[in-house]
């Protein structure tokens, strides 16, 4: 169903409303590269069906993270799906997807500010389309944890084999999992909110 | 088979600080309240209780009135759709409007009082454990 070309704005379905005491909302950022599943993930475990929100990024948009040259100078449209979760009559979990290209996520002003933390979802089959992203979220220090998803003919590596080609450090969490299994998908966050949770605990989240 | 390998990078303390709030509101044509129509308010957004709320993509935004005939169609969709509390990325995906668009016609209903903005919970530097307790708890349930 295309809403977009529709003339009347159509809201949320009835019971997709927030109940009025809501107060106050929190949000993880699901990123990855191209075709890893992010969109399914969002998709999997959101109590509405995702929507997409958008962002246009201008050169003064651009300025604010200036790494690329001047080649990204030129206005250009980013999208991003997100799904919802009501935790509490008032707390909601809000899920960010990012498809497309993930040089401008981090144009996007506000994307990562505030987020709890981020699941850097990867495919085995390619690894490295994951590697930029990641150190990117280690210079903006969002805490992440990895999850594996685990396509049918995708390479099967040991944990601590991925670790060590992640280059990651013993305590961020590596998991498998089925994007497109909504129990799956809540395990990982599951996984992201006790890490964040050891982080707290530990004084070392900045 | 080996995989490839990456190298981790550091945290950056010269990573790009919190940037302002997106500046490009639309012109306000219309003064058919008779208030103070100065640029400034558009970049000072106050909360009920007057605290300075900046607009984020989960901040949820909330009617506290019914459309006034004053208003421009898309602040009477808005405030529409804002019946109960919903965030600004949900309004963007409704309205079909770019964030930074959403931000600025919030923030003018923001200022009309309008609406309400119930801030976002961020990630700050002494995090709230049971803030994350509480996230816990709720996807367990799932």
């Amino acid at each position: 169903m295309d809403f977009k070309g529709s003339d009347t704005i159509p809201g949320p379905r009835s019971e997709d409303h927030l109940p009025h005491t809501a107060q106050a909302a929190v949000k993880i950022v699901i990123v990855g590269g191209f075709g890893v599943g992010k969109t399914t993930m969002v998709g999997s475990v959101s109590e509405i069906r995702p929507l997409t929100t958008e962002e246009t990024m201008t050169q003064a948009g651009i300025g604010v993270d200036d790494n690329y040259g001047s080649d990204s100078k030129t206005a250009t449209t980013v999208a991003m799906d997100f799904g919802r979760i009501s935790i509490t009559d008032e707390l909601v979990l809000y899920l960010f997807g990012t498809p497309g290209q993930e040089r401008f996520w981090f144009l996007w002003n506000g994307l990562f500010e505030g987020a709890l933390g981020a699941v850097v979802l990867i495919d085995t089959r390619r690894l490295e389309v994951s590697f930029d992203v990641m150190g990117r979220l280690e210079e903006r220090g969002v805490p992440f944890v990895v999850a594996v998803n685990s396509f049918p003919d995708a390479p099967s590596y040991p944990i601590e084999e991925l670790r060590t080609a992640l280059d990651l450090p013993p305590d961020v969490p590596i998991v498998e999992c089925d994007a497109r299994r909504r129990a799956s998908s809540r395990d990982v966050l599951m996984t992201l909110m006790r890490f964040l949770h050891s982080l707290a605990m530990s004084g070392a989240l900045t | 088979m080996t995989p490839p390998q990456r190298k981790r990078r550091r945290s950056r303390p010269d990573v790009p600080p919190p940037p302002p709030p997106p500046s490009t509101p639309p012109t306000p044509e219309s003064g058919e309240d008779g208030d103070n129509k100065n640029p400034e308010r558009l970049y000072v957004i106050s909360g009920a209780d007057g605290a300075r709320a900046e607009l984020d993509l989960v901040t949820l935004i909330v009617a506290r009135a019914a459309p006034p005939p004053s208003v421009t169609p898309e602040q009477a969709a808005l405030l529409r759709l804002c019946l109960a509390p919903l965030s600004v990325a949900e309004l963007s995906a409704y309205l079909n409007l770019p964030f930074s668009a959403m931000t600025a016609l919030i923030t003018e209903l923001i200022t009309a009082e309008l609406v309400q903005a119930r801030a976002p919970i961020v990630r700050q530097a002494l995090p709230d454990r049971s803030l994350l307790e509480a996230v816990m708890h709720g996807l367990q349930r799932l």
